[in-house]
C-alpha cells in the first residue's frame, strides 16, 4: 500500500489519527482530556447519578399513585403522592361540571383542534370546507359547554372549572384579542385624529392598568353597573377583560411589525394605485404579521398563563382546583406534588404554542433581509 | 372628579339593586337553589372532596339553609370567593349567603351594611413556630419574619399585638394558606400566624408535626359567622334561625339519627316539640318556613356537634369556646318559644 505513488496533489486524505474520533475519541478528547478534567468528570457524574437517582425515585419508583388519603400515601412509600392527582383527576380536568354531562366539554375540546386546524395549517386539503366549520365553531362551542337550549341542561358558571376554564379562557382570549389587536394597530397608525385618540387611549390605559385590577374591576365593579336582575356571567366578563389587556399587547406588538416594513413598500403600493384598504390587505399586514409572529406569540402565552389570575377572583382554575385540592384535610400538604403537575400543564400547552409559531416562521421566511 | 362620579354610580347601583330585589327567599324559592358564597379551599371548613362534592364546616351551614328553605340540603350552588371579593360578591346579589369564616368585626358589619346573623365558631389568631427556634411565648417573637396572609383581619392584629408589646417585626404577605405552609416549612419564615384553627389544620398536615408548636397566646378575638346583605330582615331571622337551630339540637340531644323519631312523638321537653313542629311555634309563618324546617336541617345535615366533629375533630380541633355554655364555652342561644 505503502509503495504505491499518486500524481501531486491526487494523495487521498489519511484517516485522522486513532483515538481522536468516534465515541472513544470524543469522550477521550472531551471528559478525560487531562488528570483535574478526569477528576472534574468522575464527581459531576457521581452527582448526576445521586440527583437523577433522587429525582426518579421520588417521581416515580417510591412514588404512590393510588390511596386514600397522604396518611394512606405515607404508609406505602415515601416518594410523591401522585394519588392526590389520580384521584382527583376530573376535577383538574373540568371542575365541578356534572359527570354526566363532560362528552359536551369532550367534544368541545377535540372539535377545536378541527376548527383551528385549516386557520393555523394554510396547506390543508379541503381548507375551504374546514374554514366553514371554523366559522360556526365558537357558537357550537358556546352552546355544548353552556346548555340552556336544544334538550342540553344549562351548565351554571361557577362548576366550571380546570383545564377546562384555562383553555376556555385562553382561547376565546387569544381568539378575540387578535383582531381587535390588528384594529387597534391600523387605528393608532391612521390618519383620522378621532380613530387615533381613541385607539391610543386605549391601548395605552390597558396597559398602564396592571391584569390583577382589570380582573377585580370584572369581579366586583362591572355587576353595579349591569341593571338589576341581569345575570351577566363571571366568565364573560373575565373573558372580556383578558382579551382586551391582550388586545393592547398584540396591537403594540403588530405596530412594531407595520413600522419595520420599508417605505418603498408603501410608495410602490401607492404607485400602483392602491387604494388604503388594498394596502392594508395586501402590503402591509402580510408583512407586518410576519414579522410580529414571536411577538404574538409572546403574547398569547403570556396571556395563557395569566390566565391563573383567576384565583384571586375566586375562580377555580387548575390552580385553584389544586388548592382546594390541599384544603381537602385528606391531602392537606401535598402542595409539590399538586403544584408539579399544574406546572407540566401549562408547559405542555405553551410549548406547543411556541414550536408552532417556530414552524410557521420558517415557512413564512422568504429571507428577504 | 371621575372617581367621584364613579362611586356615586356605584353606591346608587347598590342601592338601585337592593330596592328592586323582592323578598330574598322568594328569589332562592323560585329558583329552586341557594346561592352560596364560599372559601376557595380551608381544611375543615370548606373544600372539594374527590368526588367534586363541597364538604367543610362552613359547607355544612349553606346545607343547612338550604334544607331549612327548600327542603333539600344538597340544593345549593356554591360560589368560590377569596379573602378580597368574599363582600363585593356578597354585596352584588352573588350570594345569598356569605358563609366563609368571616370575622365579625364593627366596620364589615356596619360600614359594609351587611348583616352578622350570628357566631358559628370562636377562633383567635395564635403563632406557631418550629420547636428549634426555641420560643416559648409569643413575646418572645421580637425581630420575627412572620407569614402572614393578606387581606384578611390577622393582618392588622398581627401589627398591633406587636406594637403594643414594643416588638418589631418583618411581614411576608402571602396569598393563600397552602401558600403559607410551604414558605413556612422552607424557613422563610419563623412564625406562621392565622386563626388557631387554621394553624390546627396546617399542623396536622406536617409530616414532622412533633418539630413544631402552636404558642399558648391568642391575640385576637375572631368571632365567625355567616354573612347576609342588609335590608331582608326576613332573611336574616331565617339564616340566623338555623344556626340556632342546629345548636338547639346538640342542647337537646336531637341528632340527625333520632330527629325523625322526636318530630313523630309527644315529648317531654315541649321546646323540642315546637322546634320539630310538633306543637305550634309562634310566627314560624312570618318566616315563610314549613314546619318541619329544622327536622329538615337536623337530619339532612345534623346538629351543630354532628357537623363539629365531622369536619374539625379530625383536624384535632377542640371544643374549647366552641362548646355549649352548659359544657363551659360561648354558645348560648335564646329560647325556642
Amino acid at each position: 500500500m505503502s509503495s504505491k505513488t499518486y500524481k501531486p496533489g491526487s494523495y487521498p486524505d489519511l484517516p485522522p489519527p486513532a483515538g481522536t474520533v468516534g465515541v472513544y475519541g470524543w469522550i477521550k478528547m472531551n471528559l478525560f482530556s487531562s488528570i483535574s478534567n478526569s477528576l472534574l468528570t468522575i464527581l459531576s457524574f457521581v452527582l448526576l447519578y445521586y440527583l437523577i437517582d433522587g429525582i426518579i425515585g421520588w417521581f416515580f419508583l417510591d412514588a404512590v399513585f393510588d390511596a386514600d388519603s397522604k396518611i394512606e400515601c405515607r404508609k406505602i412509600n415515601d416518594g410523591a403522592c401522585w394519588a392526590v392527582i389520580t384521584r382527583r383527576v376530573g376535577q383538574f380536568v373540568y371542575g365541578f361540571y356534572p359527570d354526566a354531562e363532560r362528552w359536551r366539554i369532550d367534544i368541545s375540546f377535540l372539535t377545536m383542534f378541527i376548527a383551528f386546524a385549516p386557520l393555523l395549517y394554510p396547506d390543508l386539503p379541503k381548507r375551504k370546507w374546514l374554514l366553514w366549520f371554523s366559522g360556526i365553531y365558537p357558537i357550537m362551542a358556546f352552546i355544548l359547554i353552556n346548555g340552556g337550549i336544544l334538550g342540553l341542561s344549562k351548565i351554571e358558571y361557577n362548576l366550571f372549572g380546570g383545564f377546562m376554564l384555562t383553555v376556555i379562557l385562553g382561547v376565546s382570549g387569544i381568539v378575540c384579542s387578535l383582531p381587535i389587536g390588528i384594529l387597534l394597530a391600523l387605528g393608532r397608525q391612521s390618519k383620522l385624529t378621532v380613530v387615533r385618540t381613541l385607539s391610543v387611549c386605549f391601548i395605552e390605559f390597558m396597559r398602564g392598568v396592571p391584569l390583577i385590577t382589570l380582573l377585580f374591576v370584572a369581579s366586583s365593579m362591572l355587576n353595579y353597573f349591569m341593571p338589576p336582575g341581569t345575570n351577566f356571567s363571571i366568565l364573560v366578563r373575565v373573558i372580556i377583560m383578558f382579551t382586551f389587556f391582550s388586545a393592547a399587547y398584540i396591537a403594540e406588538v403588530i405596530r412594531g411589525g407595520i413600522q419595520a416594513i420599508p417605505k418603498g413598500q408603501y410608495e410602490a403600493a401607492d404607485a400602483l394605485g392602491m387604494n388604503y384598504w388594498q394596502k392594508t390587505r395586501f402590503i402591509t399586514l402580510p408583512q407586518a404579521l410576519k414579522i410580529s409572529i414571536p411577538g404574538i406569540v409572546n403574547t398569547f402565552i403570556g396571556l395563557y398563563k395569566d390566565t391563573t389570575l383567576v384565583v384571586v377572583i375566586g375562580l377555580l382554575d387548575p390552580l385553584g382546583i389544586g388548592r382546594a385540592a390541599l384544603a381537602d384535610t385528606k391531602w392537606n400538604g401535598l402542595s409539590t406534588e399538586t403544584y408539579l403537575f399544574v406546572a407540566l400543564f401549562f408547559f405542555v400547552s405553551c410549548f406547543a404554542m411556541s414550536r408552532y409559531s417556530l414552524w410557521l416562521e420558517n415557512k413564512l421566511n422568504t429571507d428577504n433581509k | 372628579m371621575k372617581t367621584k362620579i364613579l362611586l356615586a354610580a356605584a353606591t346608587a347601583g347598590v342601592m338601585f339593586a337592593g330596592s328592586v330585589l323582592a323578598s330574598t327567599l322568594d328569589d332562592v324559592r323560585a329558583r329552586g337553589k341557594l346561592n352560596c358564597i364560599i372559601n376557595t379551599g380551608l381544611v375543615g371548613f370548606a373544600a372539594p372532596d374527590d368526588k367534586g362534592k363541597w364538604q367543610g364546616f362552613d359547607v355544612d351551614f349553606c346545607r343547612a339553609v338550604a334544607a331549612a328553605t327548600l327542603g333539600d340540603a344538597d340544593k345549593v350552588n356554591y360560589t368560590t370567593a377569596t379573602g378580597k371579593t368574599r363582600f363585593t360578591k356578597l354585596a352584588a346579589g352573588e350570594g345569598e349567603i356569605l358563609s366563609r369564616n368571616t370575622t365579625w368585626t364593627f366596620s364589615r358589619d356596619v360600614d359594609l351594611s351587611q348583616t352578622f346573623i350570628g357566631v358559628n365558631y370562636y377562633d383567635g389568631q395564635g403563632f406557631m413556630v418550629p420547636k428549634a427556634l426555641g420560643v416559648k411565648s409569643a413575646k418572645e417573637l421580637d425581630g420575627a419574619s412572620v407569614c402572614i396572609q393578606t387581606g384578611t383581619t390577622t393582618e392588622l392584629n398581627l401589627a398591633e399585638y406587636f406594637a403594643g408589646n414594643g416588638m418589631k417585626y418583618n411581614p411576608v404577605p402571602i396569598e393563600t394558606n397552602a401558600e403559607a405552609q410551604e414558605l413556612y416549612k422552607a424557613g422563610r419564615c419563623d412564625v406562621y400566624t392565622t386563626d388557631a384553627s387554621g394553624l390546627f389544620a396546617t399542623l396536622y398536615s406536617f409530616d414532622n408535626k412533633a418539630d413544631h408548636m402552636v404558642l399558648p397566646e391568642v391575640v385576637s378575638k375572631e368571632p365567625l359567622g355567616p354573612v347576609v346583605r342588609h335590608g331582608d330582615d326576613q332573611w336574616a331571622d331565617i339564616v340566623s334561625w338555623v344556626l340556632r337551630a342546629m345548636m338547639a339540637g346538640e342542647e337537646k340531644g336531637i341528632t340527625s339519627k333520632n330527629v325523625k323519631e322526636l318530630a313523630a312523638k309527644d315529648n317531654k321537653d315541649k321546646e323540642i316539640n315546637r322546634l320539630l313542629g310538633k306543637d305550634p311555634l309562634q310566627g314560624l309563618s312570618k318566616l315563610g318556613l314549613s314546619p318541619d324546617w329544622a327536622v329538615n336541617v337536623i337530619s339532612q345535615v345534623g346538629n351543630y356537634a354532628e357537623t363539629f366533629e365531622k369536619h374539625l375533630y379530625p383536624l384535632t380541633i377542640q371544643r374549647g369556646m366552641n362548646a355549649l355554655y352548659k359544657d363551659g364555652g360561648l354558645h348560648y342561644i335564646p329560647p325556642i318559644k
